[in-house]
């Protein structure tokens, strides 16, 4: 990764400077200032009498990889359109680096989309698509010139760029669309499933890019997505939506540990809830533990539910053990990991146990 | 395929072969033959029909007839693609009425439709006597029976035919393409004259090819509504076959006709295949 870092160096100190260039070093001296980026003040979005967004207020920092992550449906795209341009709020504001944008065209604000299938113009060659934007803002030539041979290293397709969109693969048509985007010098780069479609093997690659990326170019990402694994791997910080409202709204690692309620719970990664004194409690799979129904004497907690074991499936690093409660007749999975030294059958009976602060207390939906 | 499945289209093929190519190649053989005092066609296997085309008085009705379907096409065009962007751009519901509304004229004999035209334009017809009834003008004006008048039938029947193809490609236009436009800083004009315009020439040019060669080969109208002093290519064959009784000569003058089309098509499908070719070639490159 050291020629990537370089090659960023390289597009900042050329395409960077002035005022921007100013945030990129105080980025790199790492005396994080945090300064609001995009603000959203009182969205509502209704197309006819279809609410998508009933109410929503959010910012988004300078800088941050912040992910908009909820089901298909849950206004998360529409959101990101509207920072776009390409939605307008039914009310509320858009404010982009202290300017009110809500009324401007896309054309006229300082950001770009990755859209979801690129959009890249079949009947012009990879370079004439990047350089689309340029000419838009008559960018001198020379310095056009200049620009588009630096994003065309950062994306690595330098051999390419005399291709017709047609004429490449999904991955290689991806880095273009973002290539094109970024060669604006966007205020905020708005990316839309970027990786939706592709194979599994390519998203994981470039989801590390573009994290790479992002961190480099100390540029503000909003990142539209339905898959969890991709949101907790790539964000600073995730939003999560579910019928245009916001769920929760917190680092990856606070909304995998302590979800606020059932359905962000649900949503990222596997859980299960456990009514105890009137109050819902989520425990991942990993957190709970299992041992004989009868066992005396043990060194660790009470367990705190019964049940049997009626299946167990095995996952390659783990076993998932499924079992079923006796008060409710719900059925729990609990991760077993090979070198732990009691095994399960299926029929055993089991307590189930887990350390206090394990236990997650969760709001129900 | 078997041998059952290859019966399947010999009905198809007979009757093409029956009632296009025979005749076709009659045609071919005719225009090679030369006639009697009386009209009888004599197979004498000569070029005379060729080079009489050659004349200056035919090859200046030849002229005339490209120059008359070049500026129908032409306007066309112009007419045609806005309204064709209109459709494309009303609600989903609303398109098909759109198109039909487009295509109901065709609902109606083309020869009575030119004879409607001639009644509302000729100098005791429904525009002159409006006209002279709003007090807009004192005498009537001579509006038929001139090249406007052809050109304005030739507009009137084959606006459709350039309709329909822009339509389509308009219709086919990926719209995140100019949202994407839209998002790079292009303006709605910009972005219809760098997106939608490039990628909609396709349609463009089907459109050209069809309303081209139909006029080229037009008669009605140059007959109905421009009365003898209009002859196109397509009245001169109609005559040598009607009135002059000169076969051959006619049929020389449809070859002749057919070749010029069977050329432009062929230009057409090789611009469409270079545009296509190209493509291909690179993307065995990839793999």
């Amino acid at each position: 990764m050291t020629s990537y870092a370089g090659t960023i160096a390289g597009f900042m100190t050329a395409n960077r400077r002035g005022p921007r260039g100013a945030v990129i070093i105080r980025k790199g001296c790492d005396t994080k200032k945090m300064k609001d980026m995009v603000r959203l003040e009182g969205i509502t979005k209704k197309f006819g009498d279809h609410v998508i967004i009933p109410t929503l207020d959010l910012n988004i920092n300078d800088g941050e990889f912040l992910t908009l992550l909820g089901p298909s449906g849950c206004g998360k795209t529409t959101l990101l359109r509207m920072i776009a341009g390409l939605e307008t709020p039914t009310t509320g504001k858009v404010i982009l680096d202290g300017q009110d944008v809500t009324n401007l065209p896309p054309y006229k604000r300082n950001v770009n989309m990755v859209f979801q299938n690129y959009a890249l113009f079949p009947h012009m060659t990879v370079k004439e698509n990047i350089r689309f934007g340029l000419k838009m803002k008559n960018v001198p030539d020379e310095e056009a010139e200049e620009r588009i041979k630096q994003v065309l290293y950062l994306i690595q397709l330098e051999e390419l760029k005399n291709r017709y969109p047609a004429q490449m693969s999904g991955g290689q048509q991806q880095r273009v669309a973002i290539a094109r985007a970024l060669v604006n010098n966007p205020k905020v780069l708005l990316l839309d499933e970027p990786l939706g479609a592709l194979d599994y093997q390519l998203r994981k690659k470039l989801q590390i890019e573009l994290k790479n990326l992002q961190r480099g170019l100390g540029l503000t990402f909003i990142y539209v997505t339905h898959d969890q694994e991709e949101a907790l791997t790539m964000s600073d910080r995730i939003v999560i939506m579910n019928k245009g409202v916001i769920q929760q709204d917190g680092t990856p690692n606070g909304i995998y540990h302590h979800p606020h309620n059932t359905f962000v719970a649900r949503f990222i990664g596997e859980s299960n809830f456990f009514a105890l004194d009137g109050q819902s409690y989520a425990l991942r799979p990993e957190k709970l533990n299992l041992c004989p129904e009868d066992e005396e004497n043990a060194s660790h907690p009470e367990p705190k539910f019964f049940g049997t074991v009626v299946d167990i499936v095995f996952y390659g690093t783990i076993d998932k053990v499924f079992v079923r409660l006796d008060n409710t007749n719900d059925t729990v999975v609990a991760y077993q990991y090979f070198d732990d030294v009691q095994r399960w059958k299926v029929d055993d009976r089991v307590g189930i146990w887990w350390y206090d602060r394990d236990g997650v207390m969760v709001e129900n939906e | 395929m078997n041998k059952n499945g290859k019966l399947l289209i010999a009905p198809s093929l007979a009757w093409l072969s029956i009632f296009f190519v025979i005749p076709m190649l009659i045609v071919v053989a005719v225009s090679f033959a030369s006639r009697t005092t009386y009209g009888q066609v004599v197979f004498n296997w000569t070029l005379d029909n060729y080079i009489r085309f050659v004349e200056p008085l035919y090859i200046s009705i030849f002229i005339q007839t490209l120059v008359v379907a070049l500026i129908t096409t032409v306007i066309t065009i112009l007419m045609g693609y806005p309204l064709a962007y209109m459709i494309a751009q009303l609600p989903k519901k609303w398109q098909q009425p759109g198109l039909i509304l487009c295509m109901i004229p065709f609902w109606i004999n083309f020869l009575i439709r030119s004879y409607a035209w001639v009644i509302i334009l000729r100098t005791q017809g429904v525009l002159n006597t409006l006209l002279l009834k709003a007090g807009i003008i004192d005498m009537p004006i001579q509006m038929l029976y001139n090249e406007g008048a052809v050109m304005l039938g030739m507009v009137y029947a084959l606006l459709p035919f350039m309709i329909l193809p822009i339509y389509v490609s308009i219709e086919q236009l990926d719209r995140r393409l100019l949202e994407a436009a839209s998002d790079l800083g292009a303006g709605p004009f910009t972005a219809f004259r760098k997106i939608t315009l490039p990628l909609t020439m396709p349609g463009v040019a089907a459109g050209t090819i069809l309303v081209f060669i139909s006029s080229l080969g037009m008669f009605v109208v140059p007959d109905v509504m421009g009365g003898a002093k209009s002859a196109l290519v397509g009245n001169l064959i109609q005559n040598q076959f009607l009135s002059a009784r000169d076969w051959p000569f006619g049929a020389s003058l449809s070859i002749v006709l057919a070749v010029l089309s069977l050329v432009l098509i062929i230009l057409y499908y090789k611009a469409i295949q270079a545009q296509k070719g190209g493509e291909r070639d690179a993307a065995k490159d990839v793999a």
